[in-house]
């Protein structure tokens, strides 16, 4: 993989992390390390700010106080449930449009659908989709502009058992090429290698 | 620039796709110019003298009234979230976004003018006047517009807010605009007009993107 030496070098420190939703303070300085190849399970029951987490650490909400290290806001990926994908548009024009937004680099279009095993759904509106299509047409677009850091919230809803395995074969992929992730979800993920694996659980 | 230009298709793409909702906009501008005459009475040359305003008022309100789609969409759909992530700083984004608006609604009422000026017999001169002045003056409204649309894309039923939020900053507008109708005194106004234009386009995609990412929060 070409990208290999820009993903690589990177890591993530994030000290003392406090972040307030209204009145509540759902997470209190929190401390969180991700490195080179690392990757981050972010556990908890519904509504303890796992999404909230997220979201934080990829500069759309702000933290109430701590700081964060090592992550750009073109140097990652979100994935949650709202997928950024017009109905009106074709698979591949949805596609084409997020490689061109995010720089691109990765393997084309058609490559990046035939990996996600969408490939002969090209050319129909993305309207027609499944959610699991969807859901499998949300992480072609993480592929084709390859980016260090993966924050995924939830990424094995919608997907089935099959979705699932490519879910972690993706995720494998990202973190050979020296990619991270974080990662919030309630199911296992069928990670190859689990080293380099940590849990946070938030309560 | 690869990426502006993508931004600009897709826009563009959704829009005639969508199909029918800028057509909309143009057929509510035409329905003003169509009710008026019966309104005032078959008084030509009473028609004549005001058909300017009345052009005016029409694209005024249609603009406004085409504002709310400008973020709503993105925002449903959590693109407005990923594009933060995009190569394009948010301004550049809400910059293009801006220039496809306006290609989307302000270009299909300037093509309508000249059905507007039939039935409000004007003269072509004055038709040509007034087809400049929302030519210059609608860049303006839709920028005022966008800052509007972006403060207000947070609201569930937001829909009537910004048009009502922006109305008094684009009053200016509309003045100029129709002062552009004297022949006399024009010259100044058309001058007016254009500087408005060009310093709300500039500034309003920064306004527009520190509003967006105050609403994200």
């Amino acid at each position: 993989m070409t990208d290999a030496d820009a993903l690589a070098a990177s890591s993530i420190r994030v000290r003392g992390l406090t972040v307030r939703r209204g009145e509540r303070i759902l997470i209190e300085a929190a401390d969180l390390d991700v490195t080179h190849r690392g990757v981050l399970l972010v556990r908890g029951p519904n509504g303890v700010g796992k999404s909230t987490l997220l979201m934080t650490l990829a500069g759309i909400v702000r933290p109430e106080a701590g700081t964060i290290e090592g992550i750009e806001p073109t140097g990652l990926h979100l994935l949650n449930y709202q997928s950024g994908l017009k109905s009106r548009l074709s698979v591949g024009e949805n596609l084409k449009f997020w490689r061109d937004m995010n720089g691109g680099g990765g393997p084309s279009v058609e490559d990046a659908l035939e990996r996600v095993g969408i490939a002969p759904l090209i050319d129909l509106e993305a309207g027609y989709l499944s959610s699991g299509q969807l859901r499998r047409l949300s992480l072609a677009r993480l592929l084709v502009s390859p980016r260090p850091l993966w924050l995924l919230d939830e990424p094995s809803a919608a997907l089935d058992a099959a979705g699932e395995a490519l879910l972690g074969q993706l995720i494998d992929g990202h973190r050979a090429g020296g990619g991270m992730a974080i990662i919030a979800t309630h199911h296992d993920l069928p990670l190859a290698d689990p080293a380099g694996v940590e849990t946070m659980v938030l309560k | 620039m690869n990426a502006f230009l993508a931004l600009i298709a897709r826009e563009l793409k959704l829009a005639f796709r969508a199909g029918g909702e800028a057509m909309v906009l143009v057929l509510f501008f035409v329905m003003v110019g169509v009710i008026v005459p019966f309104a005032i009475g078959p008084d030509r040359p009473m028609l004549t003298k005001l058909s300017p305003g009345i052009v005016w008022i029409a694209a005024f309100l249609s603009t406004l009234l085409g504002l709310d789609r400008l973020f709503r969409a993105d925002d449903e759909d959590g693109s407005l979230t990923l594009l933060r992530f995009s190569v394009l700083p948010l301004e550049a984004i809400v910059f293009g976004k801006l220039v496809a608006h306006w290609l989307v609604t302000a270009v299909p009422l300037l093509l309508a003018t000249p059905i507007l000026a039939l039935l409000l017999s004007m003269s072509f001169e004055q038709w040509g006047r007034t087809a400049l002045a929302l030519l210059i003056g609608t860049p303006a409204l839709t920028a005022f517009g966008a800052i509007g649309a972006a403060v207000t894309v947070g609201l569930r039923r937001g829909g009537l807010v910004a048009p009502v939020l922006i109305l008094p900053l684009a009053i200016p507008v509309m003045i100029f605009g129709v002062g552009m109708m004297d022949p006399m005194t024009g010259g100044g106004a058309t001058l007016f007009l254009l500087a408005l234009s060009l310093v709300v386009t500039a500034f309003s995609p920064f306004a527009a993107a520190l509003a967006l990412r105050t609403a994200g929060e």
